[in-house]
């Protein structure tokens, strides 16, 4: 059903059309309330105390101090505290084992597995006794040695085995031999930093246990797996756990999983018996939420005279943590993006004595961009080729490792429009040429690729008899517009206005949802919600069918029009308030739910044969002060080709935000990590540089608005594209304006000077 | 937060008493110490605020000089016409400070008595000798890209992080204190102290003194401007940071002031480069052999010996355009 109207996105009367948010008034008016702003009677206040050390044994926890604090209700260790149990491990078998964050079964070990580890929580009448109180506890140790720095241990990294889905690893042809006959090489090594999320709204948890059954307000991305990770951690059933998450405040991937001020809310809550409130600090994130993994790659490319790509090495090295993790998809990009018939790609990684890594906006294909789109730029450089000529020359038709056919790609089309419209034709050949005072001023391009997937949801729709319909789905709204665009898309496959159609979400109570991950949650739950919109058109054309005088008698659902708030037969029609009311009835209510098995094995099958991803030509121009260095950006242009879209609104900014992230990994942002202690040492907003106002230019963003074929509307995700090629396109345009190329992220003063 | 006792006097006479006792400490703007409070770091039993103390008047002297109360907004005093005016590199330095909401309420006081930025000052798993005497210095061997090349010592390297302090600094400020023993004034260059040994001793100041004006020359006929360079274009700490002013006759620098932020373990003012540029020629061969002399003292670490390059190269543009501007307009 999701293939009888691919192009209907474009023509609906809302979908396509940009609608202002729906909760766009709640937030800018206050209203709309977050996970720390749930009161309830006798509330109590958590706060967190963190190890000083990497590794190691607690020997002693003095908290006296911490108790005489006035207000202090407990404070609770590995030595009184209640027992959870334990984490478990990733299963393809429990999709909840997706949710586990850490191994660490926090207060129940006196082991210590990174500097920052949660190793007491304070709980108090007020926030300020909790974070007094907290201040006051110390602990004694037993130090062991602490593998943590990353560049040191860069030797030691161990090729990855394939995780099932993600793939990684391809060895096609003879990559090394065909380097070495290439007429043009060039060979890179890059870095990048450990990157941390820094979304707006701090993780926050307020639990409130009711004999065994828990209510949780949560800002997370996955409902279900802070549910599911709960129930397992607690010993209840997951139908006592009810997480609320209405509002989440930015998550960027670091809200993908419950961390541990989540479980030791929860833990405090049912050790104290009284509903706690636990909001990390800044602080607390950093030490308790895991970032994006630092990396190294090397890309090879050995092209023939006339361009061709013979020959394609990318090899990486990341870093998960001895308690958690999983080793990121950088070389993922160099599947997609290059025709070459010599093909090498092997991911490596280490394990260190550090919080886990985590997804972090476009896990992989962020990292793995900059290295093969700076590589690509290096190559053209060489060559003295035009980068977009020497992208095109080797622009694939099909997947230059699978094989197979893509079934949409526009990629051409991205770069001609983005060429056009920025004005590429401008651009001096030569490096260092093009000078505005004291502004070396260079451009750059990059490719975007954002690998698609979509997993599936439940759904229900009810139409009432007043017209009113309400859709109920346990997706997440972390700002993205997720509730506004499946509004747009019930109203038009239903007919009815856009006022009449209210969507629930944010509550496990709601039909099983799509975590907002991966990019995947609209595409998941808008086939859903189109399969129950079909569903429930069909059991209204029945009811009205049963009437003697009914215009409908003896037609199918497909000849009827949906519009006008009911259904019609050429120019006969009726509304579904009076469909409703001849039939007595004061509502209609159907239920989509996806057949697991049969879900899993389709998309197993649609893995192999049919590719899909989003696409995108990033253009910038960058000014470079030439006595200090200062790295500016001064224009963006991202053409991108990202299937039908449903709202400009919401998706341009889903995409503007990432190329505005892309500019902070190209530029500011780091994680500052102490090589001997572990300890990150920056972890405030103050000394984490995201970008600014001042360093983000004017950004335009324009689609290419096609259809792709096998997705439901035509739909591809774009949560995560935007920040892919963003830090190669700063570093090429840096290229450009100073003859220099930056091979190490983020591209400070320092390294251009 | 450790709890503390909160006071505000109406008058200095009251303050003084108030401010003198151990743990005592006067809250200006609190956008540094109430963020130090909150990290822990700085740990008083008692806050006085001084800004019901009626110092936030700017007022011309009748000699031409300016006084600037120690309570005055960093945003009112970078707006006020006669600093606009006569004292540009004050107007700018401020300006390129922080951001619009912390210059809406830091004070003049406030910034000159603000803590260094060092990662490890603020990090409590670390040592440092600033935050706790005798610990040891965990920046020598570590992350120290943000920190100081000149005035370091083995125990410190922490850099001075004020913007206002290298503008007064090159504008020969005097700062007013009145304490338990009376009023004194200080020059600005003399109210910070080198780390030495003992770099969590980091001012002049005696107990209970409180900085109630600063004072400053009447303008100078010399062009002057201030230029930061930083990781992202606002809101962040300088890496190097120039004030200058520049006359030039006959081709001949004949007035010159020089001071660099970012680069120093207090506002650094550059006598040395001052002292090869008055009466020389004003080309960019003398800038940057000025420029160099002065960073000729640097000590530097892992991290931070691009900041030799990076200050060298920021005087040098600075002047050049001072020059190019028309200095001695
Ligand atoms: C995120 C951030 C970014 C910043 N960026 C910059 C920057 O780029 N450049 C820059 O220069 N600064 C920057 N600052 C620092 C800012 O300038 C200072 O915090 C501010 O100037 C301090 O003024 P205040 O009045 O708030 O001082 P307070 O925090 O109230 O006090 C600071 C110190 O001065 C003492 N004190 C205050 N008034 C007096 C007085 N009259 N007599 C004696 N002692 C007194 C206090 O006891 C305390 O020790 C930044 C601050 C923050 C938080």
């Amino acid at each position: 059903m999701t293939q009888d109207s691919p192009a209907g996105g474009t023509n609906g009367k809302y979908v396509g059309r940009p609608i202002a948010r729906i909760d766009g008034p709640a937030k800018t008016s206050g209203q709309a309330r977050f996970a720390a702003e749930y009161s309830y009677p006798d509330l109590a206040y958590a706060a967190l105390v963190y190890s000083t050390i990497a590794r190691g044994r607690i020997l002693s926890m003095e908290t006296a101090a911490a108790k005489a604090v006035d207000g202090v209700v407990a404070v609770l260790t590995h030595e009184n505290a209640p027992p959870m149990k334990p984490a478990g491990k990733l299963s393809p078998f429990d999709v909840s084992s997706i949710a586990i964050s850490t191994s660490v079964n926090y207060l129940a070990t006196d082991e210590v597995h990174w500097n920052g580890q949660p190793i007491a929580v304070v709980v108090a009448e007020t926030h300020e006794a909790a974070q007094y109180a907290a201040s006051l506890v110390t602990a004694t140790y037993q130090h062991w040695h602490a593998k943590v720095d990353f560049a040191s241990e860069v030797p030691n990294a161990i090729p990855d085995k394939g995780i099932p889905f993600m793939t990684g690893k391809a060895d096609k042809g003879d990559a090394m031999a065909a380097l070495a006959t290439s007429p043009f090489t060039v060979d890179l090594e890059f870095s990048t930093p450990q990157y941390n999320h820094n979304a707006l709204e701090p993780h926050a948890t307020t639990a409130v246990w009711d004999g065994d059954k828990l209510t949780v307000h949560e800002g997370t991305q996955s409902l279900t797996g802070v549910q599911g990770q709960l129930a397992k951690r607690f010993g209840i059933p997951k139908d006592n756990v009810r997480v609320l998450s209405p509002f989440v405040g930015g998550g960027f991937g670091g809200k993908a999983r419950p961390w541990a001020g989540t479980l030791l809310a929860v833990l405090a809550a049912r050790a104290t018996g009284r509903p706690v409130r636990l909001t990390l600090t800044r602080e607390g994130v950093y030490h308790t939420v895991g970032g994006r993994t630092a990396s190294t790659q090397r890309v090879a490319l050995g092209a023939g005279t006339d361009g061709q790509l013979a020959s394609i090495v990318h090899t990486s090295v990341s870093r998960t943590g001895y308690v958690g993790g999983m080793p990121e998809r950088i070389t993922e990009v160099s599947h997609e993006t290059y025709a070459a018939p010599n093909i090498y790609l092997q991911q490596s990684s280490m394990k260190l004595d550090l919080v886990s890594n985590t997804f972090m906006r476009a896990p992989g294909e962020a990292i793995g961009s900059f290295g093969l789109e700076s590589a690509i730029d290096e190559l053209a450089w060489d060559m003295g080729m035009d980068p977009i000529q020497l992208r095109m020359a080797n622009e694939p038709d099909r997947g230059p490792v699978s094989g197979k056919v893509f079934a949409h790609r526009h990629l051409r089309e991205a770069y001609a429009v983005g060429a056009e419209r920025f004005g590429w034709d401008q651009r001096e050949l030569r490096a260092g040429a093009m000078r505005d005072g004291r502004w070396l001023v260079g451009m750059g391009v990059a490719t975007a690729h954002h690998t698609a997937m979509q997993l599936t949801s439940s759904v229900t729709v009810r139409l009432n008899a007043d017209g009113t319909v309400v859709v109920r789905c346990a997706m997440q709204e972390m700002g993205m517009g997720a509730p506004t665009v499946q509004t747009q898309i019930v109203a038009d496959e239903l007919g009815v206005p856009l006022e009449a159609v209210r969507v629930e979400y944010g509550d496990t109570d709601l039909p099983w949802g799509a975590p907002a991950f991966g990019s995947v949650q609209t595409a998941s739950v808008t086939a859903a919600v189109l399969a129950a919109c079909t569903k429930l058109k069909q059991s209204v054309l029945t009811l009205a069918r049963k009437q003697p005088a009914s215009p409908f008698k003896g037609r199918k659902l497909p000849e009827l029009d949906t519009r006008d708030a009911g259904l019609f037969f050429g120019t006969r029609g009726q509304s579904y308030v009076e469909i409703l009311n001849a039939a007595g009835r004061n509502h209609v209510e159907v239920a989509y739910k996806p057949n697991m098995p049969a879900f899993l094995a389709r998309t197993v099958r649609d893995v192999g044969w049919r590719p899909k991803a989003a696409t995108g030509a990033q253009f910038c121009e960058v000014r470079v002060d030439a006595d200090t260095g200062e790295v500016r950006v001064s224009r963006w242009l991202g053409v991108f080709d990202v299937g039908t879209v449903i709202n400009a609104r919401t998706a341009e900014s889903q995409l503007r935000g990432g190329i505005i992230m892309g500019i902070g990994m190209a530029l500011t942002e780091r994680t500052l990590i102490d090589h001997r202690s572990g300890r990150i040492i920056n972890p405030s907003l103050s000394e984490y540089h995201i970008p600014v106002h001042a360093d983000v230019p004017h950004i335009d963003v324009q689609y290419l608005n096609k259809p792709e074929p096998n997705s439901p509307l035509g739909l591809l995700g774009l949560g995560e594209i935007g920040i892919t090629g963003v830090p190669a396109a700063i570093a090429n345009a840096v290229r450009h304006a100073t003859g220099k190329r930056v091979l190490d992220l983020p591209i400070t003063l320092d390294k251009v000077l | 937060m450790k709890p503390f006792t909160y006071l505000k006097p109406h008058d200095i006479e009251a303050a003084i008493p108030a401010g003198t006792p151990p743990g005592t400490k006067y809250l200006g703007g609190g956008t540094n110490l109430v963020d130090l409070m909150r990290e822990g770091i700085e740990q008083p039993d008692h806050l006085v605020d001084i800004t019901g103390l009626h110092l936030d008047g700017i007022e011309e002297l009748p000699d031409g000089s300016l006084r600037i109360g120690a309570a005055v907004r960093n945003s009112t005093l970078a707006a006020h016409p006669k600093v606009r005016k006569g004292y540009r590199v004050l107007s700018e330095a401020l300006l390129s400070g922080a951001s619009g909401q912390l210059r809406n309420m830091a004070t003049v006081g406030g910034n000159l008595l603000q803590r260094t930025r060092c990662p490890y000052f603020y990090s409590d798993a670390a040592a440092c000798n600033k935050r706790q005497p005798g610990s040891g210095c965990d920046a020598l061997d570590g992350f120290n890209r943000s920190c100081a090349v000149l005035g370091v010592s083995d125990s410190c390297i922490a850099a001075h992080p004020s913007d206002m302090c290298v503008a007064l600094s090159a504008l020969d400020a005097v700062v007013h204190v009145q304490g338990p023993g009376g009023t004194r004034e200080i020059p600005l260059t003399e109210l910070h102290r080198l780390p030495g040994d003992t770099p969590n001793i980091e001012n002049t100041l005696e107990a209970g003194e409180l900085v109630t004006a600063v004072v400053l020359p009447p303008p100078l006929s010399a062009r002057s401007t201030y230029r930061k360079v930083r990781d992202r274009a606002s809101y962040a700490f300088a890496l190097a940071s120039v004030a200058a002013a520049l006359e030039i006759e006959d081709d001949k620098v004949t007035r010159i002031r020089l001071a660099l932020g970012g680069v120093g373990t207090k506002p650094w003012r550059a006598y040395e480069a001052e002292r090869l540029l008055l009466g020389g020629p004003a080309d960019e061969q003398a800038y940057r052999r000025a420029a160099e002399a002065e960073l000729a003292a640097a000590t530097v670490r892992a991290g931070n010996a691009f900041k030799v390059t990076l200050a060298e190269a920021t005087i040098v543009a600075v002047l050049r355009d001072l020059s190019k501007a028309g200095a001695g307009s």
